[in-house]
């Protein structure tokens, strides 16, 4: 038998995969803390074609030089299962754990963000801020910088509302999280 | 991609000049992290033998593959502490080997109530050490079932054996590609459905249950859904199905059994393999058939470069035993060969060693004859000298309409002369008449050979799967002939 439909690829590179539904998710990864470990992790993804939509990293355990990287990725199923069985083949990681599926997680994010203005903007710039339980953390007679924690969405309705306000800068840390309940992860 | 072990020791400017773009610098630990399993740059010589013991365990354990050790030249100089490898523990890298025996136990049960099952096997079988062939040659005489393998398992299973199909894939044999694409039950163990072996995905095999057999999570449902996904490692998990099935009661239907070996039988009474042959000119396939024949009583390790002359040694050089074959598979590097054939003599001084080669590929690492002949090291190098980079050529024609560019090499060195020129010893043969003398002449010499074999420079490498096409959608040397070929499928190729 040969091939007959004339619109067949003829080559495999032209094939189209099938659409899947995109799903996001938190991956926390405990990997050793040695030169180039964050180097591998970025290269993994960036050499695959994985997404980071948000990336966080620091040492948690001083004695043992781990450290935890959050990794915010979006993906098909089927991508999502390979981000980890991929991240789980590096020699320094010690686990990964995927923090919408393995185990329920809570997400925070928290950001410094920079306001200025006078009179009516700048009272309703503080009465906002409050609202959202935002903290003050520097200010002039002309601006605030705000700090701010909470889900990313919270952090992006508040950027929101203070962009007609004279917002001026935001610096976000990403999103770290952590599963619920008493165990470890 | 091969999982094949390896250290490497790499040299790095003194590590007060890292980073200062000094003399010879390069960020090699950042140019390798890509393509290794793991690297490491020594920044203290206390350090040194602990990383390099961890790197021979990195390299050989779990899934093996290239491991990279950068050191510093100044690191190179100091004295430090021997650490000895029993006191080397790797922190986190402790790959599972065994694998989940209630996956195996289901697995076993599927192989039994299966009507049309095959064994499709790889490169871990044969990583996994000679055990797990052994195992796997049990198991699968047990059963009873047809085996393929892919290029990087060839070996593992013995080509002299009544229920091997030869290999699989885009070069693979008619009955090995049938019987994927028919089987109902896929026992895959070592492989990784790599897409020289699929080819078209959604047509690849899509009536079986898939049992997948893997030391590497990431190789399950990477391309190909697995139905049981078992993982550890090849050695264990076939001593483990090898027992299940022993203990099995039930077994496979025999009327079912008989009808599927009656129709694999007529698969292989298709001889996908042949070729016309020439007195004229020597065809390719022909001068393979003869080293085999010529070779096959010894202690013989063939490498090969790549290209049409690898597919036509995998085709029609058989191997009884594992390690025997090394070939660059999912890279396909030209070049792969000569070293690698160096390196398998180092190894083994007595055995014969060929390298199989391509007159275009062995020119990628020719001057690695003058090592051979620095070590006394008799390595043949088997060029089959078509002019062409033929599998270039042969996609040239077959899918890119015969637009034939920079695949011709009219500007090739006289082999003999360049042997004789490294103190090798060069031989030539034009025809089949005088082929076997020579290859015997070849085999004869205790000292490194170039073999310059003169073959038909238009030969193509068939049967062949056209990339994107199915296993059903083979082409065979003779498709002119085979019923069912229409005009425009020919087109389409």
């Amino acid at each position: 038998m040969m091939v007959t439909d004339p619109n067949a690829p003829k080559s495999a590179y032209f094939l189209v995969e099938e659409k899947q539904a995109v799903i996001t998710t938190t991956l926390a990864v405990i990997v050793d803390n040695e030169p180039g470990v964050l180097a591998r992790v970025v290269g993994l993804f960036s050499g695959r074609g994985y997404n980071i939509e948000s990336l966080t990293v620091a040492e948690t355990d001083h004695q043992k030089h781990t450290s935890r990287i959050t990794i915010v990725t979006s993906g098909t199923r089927d991508v999502i299962t390979q981000i980890k069985a991929q991240l789980g083949r590096l020699v320094p990681v010690h686990r990964v754990v995927d923090l919408n599926v393995d185990k329920p997680g809570i997400e925070r994010e928290m950001a410094l963000v920079k306001v200025a203005g006078e009179g009516d903007r700048r009272v309703e710039a503080l009465r906002l801020s409050d609202a959202f339980r935002a903290r003050v953390i520097d200010t002039t007679h002309t601006s605030f910088v705000f700090e701010l924690t909470g889900a990313p969405s919270k952090i992006d309705a508040f950027v929101d509302l203070m962009k007609p306000l004279g917002l001026i800068e935001v610096s976000r840390t990403g999103v770290v999280a952590i599963a619920r309940g008493a165990e470890a992860m | 991609m091969d999982s094949i072990p390896v250290v490497c020791f790499t040299g790095q400017v003194p590590t007060h000049l890292i980073g200062s773009d000094a003399f010879q610098e390069a960020d090699t630990t950042g140019i390798t992290r890509p393509c290794t399993k793991h690297n490491y740059l020594v920044r203290d010589v206390n350090d040194l033998a602990r990383i390099i013991h961890e790197a021979f365990y990195v390299a050989k354990s779990g899934r093996p593959g290239p491991v990279v050790i950068d050191v510093p030249k100044d690191v190179q100089f100091k004295k430090g502490r021997y650490v000895g490898p029993a006191n080397v523990e790797h922190r986190t890298y402790r790959p599972q080997t065994k694998g989940d025996s209630r996956a195996i136990q289901h697995a076993v049960e599927m192989m039994a109530a299966a009507k049309r099952p095959a064994f499709y096997t790889g490169g871990g079988v044969i990583n996994a050490g000679p055990k797990a062939s052994k195992l796997l040659r049990e198991l699968v005489r047990l059963t009873g079932f047809p085996i393929t393998s892919t290029l990087m398992g060839l070996g593992a299973f013995p080509a002299s054996d009544p229920q091997w199909l030869g290999m699989v894939g885009m070069h693979g044999t008619y009955e090995a590609n049938l019987s994927m694409n028919r089987c109902d039950l896929m026992i895959n163990i070592g492989a990784r459905f790599d897409d020289r072996v699929t080819g078209r995905l959604d047509a690849f095999s899509p009536n079986s249950k898939k049992i997948h057999v893997d030391i590497d999570a990431s190789s399950f449902n990477k391309t190909v859904k697995c139905d049981v996904p078992i993982l550890g490692d090849a050695a264990e998990i076939l001593a483990e199905m090898v027992a299940a099935w022993k203990a099995l009661g039930k077994k496979n239907d025999p009327a079912a059994m008989k009808a599927w070996d009656a129709q694999v039988g007529e698969w292989r009474a298709r001889k996908s393999l042949g070729y016309r042959h020439s007195d004229e000119v020597i065809k390719p396939q022909y001068a393979i058939e003869r080293l085999y024949q010529l070779t096959k009583d010894r202690k013989t390790f063939v490498t090969t470069e790549v290209g049409q002359h690898q597919m036509w040694a995998a085709q029609h050089f058989h191997f009884e035993e594992p390690n025997r074959w090394m070939t660059s598979g999912g890279l396909g590097t030209m070049g792969y060969g000569v070293p690698a054939a160096v390196g398998v003599q180092v190894a083994h001084p007595d055995a014969l060693v060929i390298d199989i080669a391509g007159e275009a590929s062995v020119q990628m690492t020719i001057q690695e004859i003058s090592t051979a002949i620095q070590y006394r090291l008799p390595v043949k190098i088997f060029i089959l000298n078509n002019e062409y980079m033929g599998m270039v050529r042969q996609w040239q024609q077959l899918l890119h309409g015969g637009r034939y560019s920079h695949s011709y090499s009219e500007a090739l060195p006289d082999f003999v002369k360049l042997a004789e020129a490294y103190g090798a010893v060069g031989i030539r043969a034009t025809t089949p008449a005088e082929l076997d003398a020579k290859i015997l002449e070849m085999i004869n010499t205790d000292r490194p050979v170039i073999f310059d074999c003169v073959v038909d420079k238009t030969e193509n490498c068939f049967p062949m799967i056209p990339s994107g096409a199915a296993h059903d959608e083979m082409i065979l040397a003779d498709a002119q002939d085979q019923p069912g070929v229409t005009e425009a499928g020919r087109q389409m190729v």
